[in-house]
């Protein structure tokens, strides 16, 4: 999702040495790991990968949306998301920040961002060509990760916990405020609905691709799901995301483009097409639409503000010598 | 970049009057730095009326490992708690 195809290390949870065992018996008693606890080596690798590609995703996901903050159709709207993506900002930080009490560094993960060595979201590859791709984005990006992020509120890591609550709380208006844009849209000319239902058919596979691979072809999961640091699997997920999204769409008089969506009374959801897996793992791969444009924006944003953040260190060193300078 | 700059502890006291709680922490160069970005990140919804920041090398923390020296001691004082007591219910102002 946020954090797709994070490699564990190790495809089976059959080894367990002594220290490991009683460290996988207190997770399944519930019992928070905290940063200073004993922890199996893979376990931190595996969280270091998956809390930084989440932060690498916030961070990343402010640029498609950022494109129209200069473009909203008014002042309000732009207010709006300009709060919106200044929330993203945070979300990086938060998670960034638990990332850290694994023992990497700030510096390393940006750098591990900058270079294309580090993953994100490849959800954030794709372009917003229209004001209605930031209600779509909203609407179902966003939806996506609340449905990803509110069982992980419950994980394992004390620190990652701690900062998927804050985030979840703020989610809650992104994926409002973006609804709000379909329903204002929806509500308008024949062409802002025909917009909407533009946006709608562009973001919704994408959209569910966002839980990654199917539980079949995921080979981590297993050992996530004991750690505790995935509780639920990608299919899982992607199937309450129809749920909660096709009688949305339908409130908003739109059709979600894919025509083997249907209720089924007999499992209690809605049936639907297949995914096009050979689109999502090129995107990954770095051949979407926009992946290049992301990195070199962020590239440039990161060395853009280099003179700033010199001059900040210099004016807090020089301000340190003078304290010292008068304490001698 | 050859110089990261310090992290820093954020403290919000809430409006309710309650005390600072920890609520993350951030990386700048100074403290009003610190100040001004924990303020920016941890307060956009009137979450807080103070802020401290503390630089995090500057807490001394206990160490896991000293868990069950530090605190299992108090296990064994339950008269420290008033419900330790039986008290005649017929007496009042107890
Ligand atoms: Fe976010
Ligand atoms: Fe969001």
């Amino acid at each position: 999702m946020y954090a797709q195809m994070v490699d564990t290390g190790s495809p089976s949870a059959t080894s367990l040495d002594e220290r490991e065992a009683r460290f996988q018996s207190r997770i399944d008693d519930g019992i928070r790991v905290e940063p200073q606890d004993w922890m199996p080596d893979r376990y931190r690798k595996t969280l270091i990968r998956q809390i930084s590609q989440h932060a690498h995703s916030e961070i990343v996901g402010q640029l498609p949306e950022g494109n129209w903050i200069t473009r909203a159709p008014s002042l309000k709207r732009k207010a709006i998301l300009l709060a919106k993506v200044q929330d993203e900002a945070g979300h990086g930080l938060y998670l960034y920040s638990a990332a850290e009490t694994l023992g990497i560094t700030r510096d390393q993960m940006v750098d591990d961002l900058h270079t294309g060595k580090a993953k994100y979201s490849s959800i954030f590859n794709y372009p917003t060509l229209t004001w209605a791709d930031v209600g779509a984005i909203g609407w179902l990006v966003d939806g996506s990760a609340i449905m990803n992020q509110i069982p992980l509120c419950r994980c394992s890591y004390g620190p990652y916990a701690r900062a998927m609550i804050r985030v979840c709380k703020e989610e809650a208006f992104h994926m409002r405020q973006g609804y709000d844009i379909m329903l204002a849209l929806c509500a308008g000319t024949p062409e802002q609905k025909a917009m909407a239902q533009d946006a709608l058919n562009r973001w919704w596979w994408p959209s569910l691709m966002m839980f990654g691979p199917p539980d079949g072809d995921s080979v981590h999961s297993a050992q996530s799901q004991a750690w505790k640091i995935k509780l639920f699997t990608n299919d899982e997920l992607r199937q309450k995301m129809v749920d909660q999204t096709v009688p949305q769409a339908e409130h908003l008089g739109l059709v979600v483009p894919d025509p083997a969506v249907k209720w089924n009374a007999e499992r209690g959801h809605y049936d639907y097409g297949d995914i096009d897996w050979e689109e999502f793992y090129n995107v990954v791969k770095g051949n979407g639409p926009c992946n290049r444009e992301r990195l070199e924006v962020r590239n440039k944003a990161w060395t853009d503000g280099e003179w700033f953040r010199d001059a900040l260190v210099a004016h807090a060193d020089k301000q340190a010598q003078r304290l010292t300078a008068q304490a001698a | 970049m050859k110089n990261q700059w310090p992290l820093w502890e954020v403290f919000i006291r809430s409006q309710h009057g309650l005390a600072h709680r920890h609520v993350g922490s951030l990386h700048a160069p100074d403290a009003t730095m610190a100040l001004n970005n924990a303020r920016d990140v941890y307060t956009r919804r009137n979450e807080g009326v103070s802020i401290w920041v503390v630089k995090s090398t500057d807490i001394t923390a206990s160490h896991p490992d000293d868990k069950a020296e530090l605190f299992d001691p108090a296990n064994s004082k339950v008269y420290r708690h008033p419900t330790f007591f039986p008290m005649p219910e017929e007496v009042k102002g107890l």
